[in-house]
């Protein structure tokens, strides 16, 4: 995929080379509009035909989230929430899957060269040829959306259709979604018309109504619409603001150069110390010594 | 007529160091941990991704890393239960850690008799002790293929960050042992062919030297 123009890279996991550099890439986004959304999984069925996945039979837990929770066969999941607000029921329905961070910490966390890429449209991209399967992406992501598939130990998830994209075309859940909940374009442009619709439900009572594309992560190239963007948690646990945790910060962070400079120290001083010092060689007066304390103890 | 040759023979006596057992299971230990560091060091850093070649690329160096650590956990748990009594630390190892400029400068004459193990092998071996135990811990919690769906997230990337702080600090550590058995002469051939001489345990472990021909008499 990488090597189409248009899916030029912009970031590529466990590598340090520049990436291509010379065009400006359009930065596209996907805009899921929580509040038009009717729960009808065009989007799911869409997604698993498009990128030809089928996930297992599942069992029904009572609940209208089918399958239950994203899985490598699974990309994308609509997860439903009751809520009761000034005296009605509220059914959050929202569209589960990657978020295509601007700062992806499944990209920061992998360790394998080229597994993980971000586009220079935005899209962040698992290549599964080069994905290790060690978990690491997991570890990483602020919004638990990675899954190592079982059969062939490699990641999967959304890749926003980056292969319909790269050819000029929407997603496959936004290309099928009956009530246009789901829309795609520039960044730009969706963040605009996200503006019109917020406006529309500020003016219909919900007055926190607003665009969640959170700054923890830089930005995402998923964004949604939401009728309570101040409490982004009743939308099925929606991070409020998600960050990539410290702990994978230090990690993929500070720790690599700070462990390399220990480690070469630890080389350089063992150098300097044997050709300024010398061995400490075993003398023929310590054999003498040896050999009196032997003998007078045996005599 | 044939002469007889008059060979003049200078006697060295040898002690054993290490006896068979304990030299079969240090290098088990330190074959594990230099497979260890060569395959963490591809998953820590990618200047060093290289490395997975030499175990036939990432997903068998992935596969293989964490069954590695299993096998350098039971085997370092060997050299734990032989040693420990002996890794003790006593006040002559404080003093002689206090005079480590001495010992850097290799000036032996002022430092305090020496038994089996000295304090800065006495260092070594907390090292690793607290460093393995650790390392399984940490590993077996990152260890995505089985206990991914297991460990709660937090304490995955806690793991992670953990592993990793205590690699280093363990590579650096053996770095500084193997360093050691270079610079102190005669030192290899105790953990290769398990014998020393006497003149090296008096030089470097006089207090165990003691203590062996008393034994002996």
């Amino acid at each position: 995929m990488a090597s189409l123009q248009s899916l030029d890279v912009r970031q590529r996991s466990a590598s340090t080379a520049q990436p291509p550099s010379v065009r400006r890439d359009l930065e596209i986004a996907k805009l899921i509009d929580v509040s038009k959304c009717i729960g009808c999984k065009a989007c799911q069925s869409a997604c698993m035909a498009w990128n030809d996945i089928r996930p297992p039979v599942g069992i029904n837990r009572g609940v209208y989230d089918n399958p239950n929770d994203l899985g490598p066969e699974t990309w994308t999941v609509m997860r439903f929430a009751e809520h009761e607000e000034n005296g009605k029921l509220e059914w959050l329905i929202r569209k589960d899957g990657c978020m295509h961070c601007t700062d992806p910490g499944c990209l920061k966390a992998c360790p394998a060269p080229g597994a993980i890429v971000q586009y220079a449209n935005g899209i962040v991209d698992f290549v599964q040829e080069n994905c290790i399967g060690c978990g690491y992406c997991v570890k990483g992501c602020p919004f638990n959306i990675p899954r190592i598939s079982k059969a062939d130990n490699r990641a999967y998830k959304c890749t926003l259709c980056s292969d319909r994209v790269a050819v000029g075309q929407s997603p496959a859940c936004a290309k099928c979604c009956p009530t246009g909940a789901i829309v795609f374009g520039s960044k730009a442009s969706m963040v605009d018309h996200a503006q019109g619709r917020i406006a529309d439900l500020k003016s219909r009572g919900y007055a926190k109504a607003g665009l969640y594309d959170p700054p923890g992560v830089g930005g995402t190239h998923v964004m949604y619409v939401l009728h309570h963007a101040d409490r982004p948690g009743l939308y099925a646990n929606l991070a409020n603001n998600p960050v990539i945790s410290a702990a994978v910060s230090l990690w993929k962070g500070t720790l690599k150069p700070l462990s390399m400079i220990g480690m070469g120290a630890a080389i350089v001083v063992g150098l300097l110390h044997f050709v300024t010092r010398g061995p400490n060689e075993v003398t023929e007066a310590d054999e003498e010594n040896a050999r009196k304390l032997k003998g007078r103890n045996a005599a | 007529m044939s002469g007889s040759v008059e060979k003049v023979a200078v006697i060295r006596d040898t002690y054993t160091r290490f006896n068979a057992s304990e030299r079969a299971n240090h290098w088990v230990v330190a074959v594990c941990a230099i497979l260890l560091m060569l395959s963490g060091l591809a998953f820590f850093h990618p200047a060093f991704y290289w490395l997975t070649a030499l175990f036939g690329g990432g997903q068998a160096a992935r596969v293989l890393h964490p069954w590695i650590g299993v096998v350098m956990a039971i085997s370092f748990t060997g050299m734990g239960v032989r040693m420990f009594c002996q890794n003790i630390w006593n006040a002559d190892d404080s003093k002689w850690l206090g005079r480590i400029g001495d010992v850097i400068a290799n000036r032996d004459e002022n430092l305090p008799e020496v038994g089996r193990f000295n304090a800065a092998q006495k260092l070594v071996f907390y090292v690793m002790f607290w460093s393995v135990i650790t390392l399984l811990l940490s590993g077996l919690a990152l260890w995505h293929q089985y206990f991914g769906d297991l460990v709660p997230i937090g304490m995955q990337r806690f793991a992670g960050l953990l592993h990793a702080v205590t690699a280093a600090a363990m590579i650096i550590t053996m770095i500084i042992h193997i360093y050691a058995a270079i610079w102190n002469a005669g030192s290899t051939r105790a953990m290769t062919r398990g014998s020393v001489t006497g003149g090296w345990l008096w030089r470097h472990h006089r207090k165990y030297l003691r203590e062996e021909v008393a034994k002996s008499k």
